[in-house]
């Protein structure tokens, strides 16, 4: 709903006002994300401790399938769990917020045909389940590095940096799907297909070092999720894990261009959502 | 001074005559791409994308403290014009200025979570009908009164009546304080005690000097709350002026009889992949060699659809209404199941039963006694006469109906006189 005093609606929407509509819109955003978070684990039987169970589960298997039986080495000095863990906070938590992105217009479909507010609030908001999420995953992350007995890096200074880039890039993939998912209801079944496609391109469950000097590494570079998961894991475990600072180059440029894109193209689909829906 | 001011309001829909359901999806173009390639002599202008014009040239302006009703058939382009003043979807072309803090309420509990409690749902409502959360927290404890819930804040909505539920959705938007206020048929759900609640406060609204716009078919209501008003018509603004003007105007319109429909071909007649409509054909039994119907004359009416799912378990639910939108009765066959072919019902109204006016019928088939698979609305429409015999007062009868029951009177005592 709109609180300014004049407004003038036309086709192709008010430009001018529609950030100053955000902003103004900023406690909308704070009770939704709310909303989220506690319908989330309202009537699930273990509530919170699925957050905590799902990666250490995810983190067992991996580390007893890829360290025991495929006999894949972390980089030197630095245990396979805590590396495979690291990957998977950073991994699941791009997964996360992409997917509850991608379906954040299609969720509130009931709001987006009753009412206006900037359609932007929606993927914004549905981002907080996917962080609250994250920093549980961070909290078992620190626990296993304190059974580990690894130090923790100086470099962790830099971690918000690559929590931002990982906001970013998902908001950048998520937008564009979003709007597609309006449209194509058929996107709904390619999101969970390509999480788990991704997981498997991305350095989560291996280093990327076993890229290193290979012809198609400047390729495997390309995808931002690369740079982001390799400098997470460098910010925790220090320079013993594997970062080549060119994939971050390709991260920030790759993500911010993808999210410009984005959401030029969410804010010129955003007011005929309702036709669609 | 005018608030609202809309110029060459246009809105543009694409139909789809190709496809059944609204959702396409990409398997649709790819198997569009693939039949255009593989049939193209099959190719017909059914099959074709229409555009449709959901509003047209509409040029208006309101001024402050306007309190404008909105009057039309189903499809008219009500509901698009409050769509697009409420920004929810955006005019094809031209633009409307407003002036003021703008709230529009076009469903009663947008937004409420099932799954969260009732006090959270009024947070999370207001916020959505924005409202700040200082102005939620002053008017709470009115909301929680006026919608009567003390007892179930802390349950989730999902628990809540279905009553409760509404109550405590309008409860809300009646503490929303705009200059200009949208409103858009609420009024038909509820019990009549919430209606007139409902009435009430907005005849607050307007009395406070607030600008009102308000789409409704109970011209009744209409006629109680607004001083102006704007008639629709496929899309265009035809009229506007005085409520007692575009309202006589509006019913003189529409009281066309329409006794009978029929369609011979299944192609094109109404409906969907599932049922077609055949007929919907009205058989009074004239009284006296008169050909009007009046209020002793038994109405048959007689639907005919082709059902095209073998084995579907289906009812028919025929609604009647007055042409002032109030609906008298409703009445449902038996649910049967039935193979591929036409199916055809009965329904009978006895003489003497229904007042003289103007009745609108609508005709739903429904699927296991719980989906309609297709409403016909506002299908036929027919007048009633007045018939009276020995009585010698000439008023407008009063009521919906005009049952003969056993009502009769006789003497008691006699009381003897010397």
């Amino acid at each position: 709903m709109a609180t300014q005093h004049s407004i003038t609606i036309k086709a192709g929407g008010s430009e001018k006002d529609y950030w100053k509509d955000l902003w103004l819109n900023k406690q909308l955003l704070w009770i939704l994300s709310k909303r989220d978070l506690s319908v989330r684990y309202k009537q699930t039987l273990l509530g919170v401790a699925w957050s905590v169970l799902r990666p250490l589960m995810t983190m067992t298997v991996m580390v007893f399938v890829y360290s025991y039986v495929a006999k894949i080495k972390a980089d030197p000095g630095i245990p396979y769990p805590l590396m495979v863990l690291g990957g998977l906070t950073i991994w699941t938590f791009f997964a996360n917020t992409f997917t509850q992105i991608s379906n954040s217009i299609l969720i509130n479909h009931n709001l987006v045909s009753k009412v206006y507010f900037p359609r932007l609030l929606m993927p914004l908001s549905s981002v907080a389940v996917g962080f609250v999420d994250f920093l549980i995953t961070f909290g078992i992350y620190l626990l296993v590095t304190a059974f580990f007995q690894t130090p923790i890096s100086w470099q962790i200074i830099f971690l918000p940096c690559f929590i931002l880039l990982t906001f970013i890039t998902s908001m950048g993939f998520g937008l564009f799907f979003a709007v597609l998912n309006v449209r194509f209801r058929d996107i709904g079944q390619l999101i969970p297909f390509m999480v788990q496609v991704g997981m498997y391109v991305c350095p989560v469950a291996y280093p990327s070092s076993l890229v290193k000097g290979t012809w198609y590494e400047k390729y495997y570079n390309l995808n931002p999720l690369v740079g982001i998961i390799d400098g997470f894991r460098w910010c925790l475990l220090g320079s013993k894990s594997y970062f080549n600072p060119q994939s971050l180059y390709s991260t920030v440029i790759t993500s911010s261009i993808i999210l410009v894109i984005s959401l030029i193209y969410f804010r010129k689909k955003e007011n005929t959502f309702v036709d669609h829906i | 001074m005018s608030v609202i001011v809309a110029e060459n309001i246009s809105k543009k829909y694409i139909i789809d005559h190709q496809r059944k359901n609204g959702s396409s999806g990409l398997r649709d173009i790819v198997s569009d791409t693939v039949d255009k390639w593989f049939r193209k002599q099959e190719k017909n202008g059914f099959a074709e994308k229409e555009e449709f014009w959901a509003l047209q040239d509409v040029n208006f302006s309101i001024d402050k403290g306007d309190r404008i009703g909105i009057v039309g058939h189903n499809g008219a382009g009500k509901s698009t014009l409050l769509k697009i003043m409420s920004r929810i979807t955006e005019p094809t072309t031209g633009q409307i200025k407003i002036d003021g803090r703008i709230a529009s309420l076009l469903e009663v509990g947008t937004g409420f979570h099932p799954e969260l409690t009732g006090r959270e749902n009024i947070f999370l409502n207001g916020a959505i009908l924005g409202m700040s959360k200082a102005e939620i927290r002053e008017s709470f404890d009115a909301i929680v009164d006026f919608a009567g819930v003390e007892k179930f804040l802390d349950t989730p909505v999902k628990r809540y009546s279905s009553g409760m539920y509404v109550r405590l959705g309008f409860a809300i938007a009646a503490h929303l304080n705009p200059e200009i206020l949208i409103v858009d048929e609420v009024l038909a759900v509820g019990d009549t005690e919430f209606q007139k609640k409902c009435l009430g406060k907005m005849r607050d609204v307007s009395e406070s000097g607030r600008t009102l716009l308000f789409v409704s078919h109970n011209l009744t209501a209409i006629q109680a709350l607004c001083n102006k008003s704007f008639y629709f018509e496929k899309g265009r603004l035809i009229d506007q002026g005085d409520t007692t003007h575009i309202v006589t105007n509006y019913l003189s319109k529409v009281s066309h009889k329409s006794l009978e429909k029929h369609w011979d071909n299944i192609d094109s007649a109404p409906g969907n992949d599932q049922v077609r409509v055949k007929s919907f054909k009205l058989f009074p039994e004239y009284q006296d060699d008169l050909n009007h119907i009046d209020v002793r004359t038994p109405i048959n009416f007689q639907f005919e659809f082709w059902n095209m799912v073998e084995g579907a378990s289906l009812n028919l639910s025929m609604h009647l209404y007055t042409f002032t939108g109030e609906c008298i009765f409703n009445v449902g066959t038996q649910a049967e199941s039935f193979s591929k072919g036409l199916v055809s019902g009965t329904c009978e109204i006895p003489g003497n039963f229904l007042n003289d006016g103007s009745y609108v019928v609508s005709m739903m088939i429904v699927k296991d006694t719980s989906t309609v698979l297709y409403n016909m609305e506002e299908a036929l429409v027919f007048d009633i006469e007045d018939y009276r015999e020995n009585v010698t007062w000439y008023g407008k009868w009063p009521g919906y109906i005009r049952p003969q029951l056993n009502f009769s009177i006789r003497q008691s005592e006699h009381v003897v006189n010397d």
